[in-house]
Parts: structure tokens; C-alpha cells; sequence
């Protein structure tokens, strides 16, 4: 008899947790401890060794963190995964245990700006070379692959561009080269898309953001979905005994969770980006109600989004929820369903009339909605990023990181959506001059 | 084929004696790691392997055959196409499973020894079970399958 296969709604709240077993507590406990004792000296040598599984030092493992690690390594139905403390350093664990010095890169063009800047400086620092291609173009990661390629990186759903990645194209483009795909999902979350589906080798989490969902709690996740060939010759990391850890075969040794053990004792123990008890602690509470609040993330943005286009103020609207949009039909190939239509999550952006001007008058007058660098809150969060987090660019620069003048990203939150309508409509309304 | 986590607790509680064919004395390599483990966790280790006089602490065996007392599971670290006359073997000396290791995929011997009356596990291994079923592979983060409302052992 095979097992149950159990659904996203209740493996975001079961998985990874089951009651204590010393106490029986059934909420998590939160182990807000740096070490573990070791029974005996052996006992010691054999956990150094890896060959018994147990906590040495939180900076490598700590029983509350792993709850989240398996969790959302369940939400995103891959092997294992692992925590760290922030979205960035989920990034950083997952690139540097894949990357060394020559290593080259491909990544779509219009990332999140930490991200562009981690592959263009500071990889780069690192002799790690990173091309940026058109994220709508399967045929330019194909031409931008090269002998010392070794990663392929891009977002399932792009912030701020919100263009959507067509996950198992460019997966056939990096497996036919030999090299892992690399997804950013913190966009869709892993209720409303599961890149590793589609092809993804290595999922990367901003945790911050929808998986928490309250915006309290900086974390990140990177899951491995067990299935990439780590001895295809191209990883030597993955399969010659390890400098970084004892003479240990990672693949060898622990298969389809390889990697991830890897980026824990290579990666994670050296740079030291663990994610404390707390925090994971904090991030779980948000994740048991991730699918509810996600449905409300999505009903709420196509409401604001068919708002926007009927409005006289509005001049654009870019929501791939929006039968309009280009890139629609990939929205309902990739991702969940939700009320009968393409969850699309809870980002959008428009255009004000009256360009970088009324696009600064509206966020002025904006009374409900946050003005902050955030996304993915319980709150309706609002930017304009030609004034603000995209300033430092040229307009031809701006252009090309997909920020117009006149654009407004909304983070459409949880709140009731006739006073989220409201908001925007007075707002609307004060931004012309 | 052993598939679900209920028959293959059923397997690990059960079993007390590992006969591991094919396991090395380095202590680097998987079958290394494994047996170690296992012994860490209660089994009583058999090492079978002509190469070395002893393991672990266990006199090790030439093969299957020679060995004197019950054994439970016959743990295979053997490439997919030297597994039959093990299982053969393991028939023979009336094992009651025949676990083969990640990668040990010979379908012919699972076939023989199901027959037989062994439970057969594949493709598998027996200190990564253990692990995701009683705790342990938890802690790398790993996605284990278990979802529970009882109290962890």
C-alpha cells in the first residue's frame, strides 16, 4: 500500500512537526540552545563524522529550525532542504556550494536587485562570471550557455517585472548542458507554484516574505529536489572527497540529499548565515496558514488589477492574473488555481498618468498602504520604484530592469478589498496634478 | 516491494541482525557509514566480505553462508548484477529480507526472494530509513514523508 500523499494545506501545518517526543508538546517547541551534548567521546567522533545524524551546534542544525527546513522542503515537494537567515543568504548558500572560481552563470535579466547585484559583483569578486539574458527568451539561455556554465538561475515570477518564467523550457536548455536550474519561487510561494514540477533542481526562498507572512521575521530556504545527476563529471564538489568536510562523498554518501548536506557543512558552517530558533519559530506560525492567506493574496490582486484597468487615472496594468497578459497562459499552466482562475499571488503594477510626477503624488496620498521595500505582508504595500529603490539608475538603466516612470508595485496585503480600493481610488484621484 | 513507511517500520523494528554483504572497513565509504550507524542504533552487525578479517568490531564472512546464528536482514552494498546468487544466499540461510542498497536494482533477485516469502526492499538504505522513519533525517532537513499526530519514539 503506498502512502498518503498528504495535500499543501495540511503538510503547512503537520509537516516536518510531529509532538514532542520528551513532552509531548504538540506546538513546536523553540530550542534556543547554541549546542547539543554528545553521549560519550565516540558518540562525538561518530556526529562529526556524519555517521550518526544529531545536533552539534546551531550554526550547522538546530531541531526548530529543521521543522521549517522540512517543511517547506514538503510544500515544495523536493528532498531536503535548508534554512538560513534571509532570502539573500538562501541564495548565497545555494550559488556558492554550486560555484567555484571560473565558473560562469546564466541569469534572467530582470531579477530582484540583491540578486543581480550577489551574480554581477560579488560572484564576480569570486572569479564567477554571470551572463543576464531576456527571461522571455528560451532561445538566449541556450546561446549563453558555455563550457564552464554551471548554473542557471531566474525567477519563477519576476519582482518587479512580473514577467513568468517558463520553468520547463529553460530546465531542458540547463539539463541539456548538464547544469542545475535554480529558482527563485519567493514570488508564487510554494502553495501557488512548485518549480521542482516543472524541472527545477534548487528552489530558493526569500521566507521573509509570503511563507512568513506577517513581516516580522528576516529567513530563506533553499530546497533540492533530489533528482539533479550530481555525477555527470561537471560537479567534482559533489563527488570527489570533500576538502571542505573530512574526505566525505557527498553524493555518494547521501544521494538525492547530497547537496543540501553539502551547502549545510561546506557552505552554512563556514559562512556562518544560520537562522536562529526564533526566527524559524516565527516563520512557522505564518506558513500554517499560507494557503488561506495566499487565496486571499490572489482574490484580492485580480480585484485591484481589473480595478486599475477600468480606472481613467491608470495607463498601464501588469498583473499576469489578467486574461490579457502575455504571459497568462503560462500562469495557468504553472500555477495553482485559485477561485476557478490562475493564481497569480498578490504583486502587481501600474501606471499613473502623468509619469514619475503623479506616480510620487499617489504614493504621497496613499492613507492605508504602506510605503515600504517590502513584499508579501499581511498589509497592501506600495512602491514607486523610479523615486525610490531603482533612483540610482539612468531611465535607459530603468528601462532595462522593466521600471517605467510612471510605475507604482503594489503588494496587494489581506485587508478587506473595498477599503483597499478605496485607498487607491482616493490616491488615484490626488495624483493628478 | 516494501514501498510505504508502515511495512518498512515494520521491517527495521523487527530486525536485530544486519548481515551486510559487500561492506567496506574504510571509514569514508557509504556501506561504512551505514553499518556504523545501524550498530550505533541497536543492530548487531554482520560484515560480510572476504577482504577483511574483521569490522567494526565483527569477525567478518567470506559469505552468507558461513554464517552461524539468525540473521534478519541481508543488507546488499553489491553492484545490481552480483546480487542474484546472493539472494540465493539469503534464501538459503533463510533471512527474512532482502534490502537492496541506493542504486542495487536487480529485479530478478527481488522477484526470487518475494516469492520466497522475504520482504524485499529496493534502491534504498537501510540507515537513510531508520533515519527518516525514527527521527533522525529529520535533522539534515530532509523531506521524510511522516506526518503524525502521535508522539515521536
Amino acid at each position: 500500500m503506498a502512502d498518503r500523499s498528504f495535500r499543501p494545506e495540511t503538510l503547512a501545518i503537520h509537516a516536518g512537526q510531529i509532538p514532542d517526543a520528551t513532552t509531548g508538546a504538540r506546538a513546536l517547541p523553540i530550542y534556543q540552545t547554541t549546542s547539543f551534548v554528545f553521549d560519550s567521546a565516540d558518540h562525538a567522533a561518530s556526529l562529526f563524522n556524519l555517521q550518526t545524524f544529531g545536533n552539534v551546534y546551531s550554526r550547522l542544525s538546530n531541531p526548530t529550525v529543521a521543522v521549517l527546513e522540512e517543511r517547506v522542503a514538503a510544500l515544495e515537494g523536493g528532498r531536503a532542504a535548508l534554512a538560513s537567515a534571509s532570502g539573500m543568504a538562501a541564495e548565497a548558500m545555494a550559488l556558492l556550494t554550486l560555484l567555484e572560481q571560473g565558473d560562469h552563470v546564466v541569469a534572467a535579466g530582470a531579477l530582484y536587485g540583491g540578486s543581480v547585484s550577489m551574480l554581477a559583483v560579488n560572484l564576480a569578486k569570486l572569479g564567477i562570471e554571470t551572463t543576464f539574458v531576456d527571461g522571455a527568451s528560451i532561445d538566449a539561455f541556450a546561446a549563453a550557455m558555455r563550457p564552464r556554465t554551471r548554473a542557471v538561475f531566474a525567477e519563477s515570477l519576476g519582482n518587479p517585472s512580473l514577467q513568468v518564467l517558463d520553468i520547463a523550457a529553460v530546465a531542458e536548455v540547463a539539463h541539456a548542458h548538464g547544469v542545475p536550474l535554480v529558482v527563485d519561487n519567493t514570488v508564487p510561494s510554494p502553495f501557488l507554484c512548485n518549480p521542482i514540477r516543472f524541472g527545477a533542481d534548487i528552489v530558493v526562498h526569500s521566507a521573509t516574505k509570503y511563507l512568513g507572512g506577517h513581516g516580522t521575521t528576516l529567513a530563506g530556504v533553499m530546497v533540492e529536489s533530489g533528482r539533479f545527476p550530481w555525477d555527470n563529471g561537471k560537479f567534482p564538489g559533489m563527488t570527489e572527497p570533500s576538502k571542505g568536510y573530512h574526505g566525505v562523498k557527498f553524493f555518494e554518501t547521501f544521494g538525492d540529499f547530497g547537496f543540501t548536506m553539502r551547502a549545510r557543512m561546506e557552505t552554512l558552517r563556514v559562512y556562518g548565515a544560520a537562522l536562529a530558533p526564533t526566527s524559524a519559530w516565527q516563520v512557522l506560525q505564518g506558513i500554517e496558514t499560507l494557503p488561506l492567506r495566499m487565496e486571499r493574496h490572489c482574490t484580492n490582486a485580480l480585484a485591484v488589477a481589473r480595478f486599475l484597468a477600468a480606472h481613467p487615472r491608470v495607463g498601464w496594468v501588469n498583473y499576469p492574473g489578467l486574461p490579457e497578459h502575455p504571459d497568462h497562459a503560462l500562469v495557468a499552466r504553472q500555477m495553482r488555481a485559485v477561485g476557478g482562475t490562475p493564481g497569480a499571488s498578490g504583486l502587481l503594477a501600474f501606471g499613473v498618468q502623468g509619469g514619475l510626477a503623479a506616480g510620487v503624488r499617489f504614493i504621497e496620498a496613499a492613507q492605508l498602504m504602506s510605503h515600504l521595500a517590502n513584499i508579501g505582508d499581511t498589509r497592501t504595500l506600495v512602491i514607486h520604484p523610479a523615486s525610490t529603490t531603482h533612483r540610482q539608475l539612468d531611465p535607459a538603466q530603468q528601462d532595462a530592469a522593466g521600471v517605467a516612470q510612471d510605475m507604482v508595485r503594489i503588494s496587494v496585503g489581506l485587508e478587506h478589498i473595498d477599503d483597499i480600493l478605496w485607498d487607491i481610488d482616493q490616491a488615484l484621484a490626488a495624483s493628478a496634478a | 516491494m516494501a514501498d510505504d513507511i508502515p511495512t518498512l517500520r515494520r521491517i527495521l523494528r523487527s530486525a536485530r541482525t544486519l548481515a551486510v554483504v559487500g561492506l567496506s572497513a574504510e571509514w569514508h565509504r557509504p556501506s561504512f557509514f551505514a553499518a556504523k550507524y545501524m550498530q550505533e542504533h541497536g543492530y548487531r552487525i554482520i560484515p560480510v566480505n572476504p577482504r577483511y578479517p574483521e569490522i567494526l568490531g565483527e569477525r567478518c564472512h567470506a559469505s552468507l553462508e558461513t554464517i552461524e546464528e539468525p540473521v534478519d536482514i541481508v543488507d546488499v552494498f553489491r553492484k545490481t548484477e552480483d546480487v542474484l546468487p546472493i539472494a540465493r544466499q539469503a534464501i538459503a540461510i533463510g533471512a527474512k529480507c532482502l534490502w537492496q542498497q541506493i542504486g542495487v536494482k536487480n529485479l530478478e533477485a527481488a522477484r526470487l526472494a518475494a516469492d520466497a516469502g522475504l520482504d524485499v526492499v529496493m534502491d534504498r538504505c537501510v540507515k537513510i530509513e531508520h533515519a527518516r522513519l525514527f527521527g533522525g533525517l529529520h535533522w539534515a532537513g530532509v523531506n521524510t514523508g511522516v506526518v503524525s499526530a502521535r508522539r515521536g519514539h
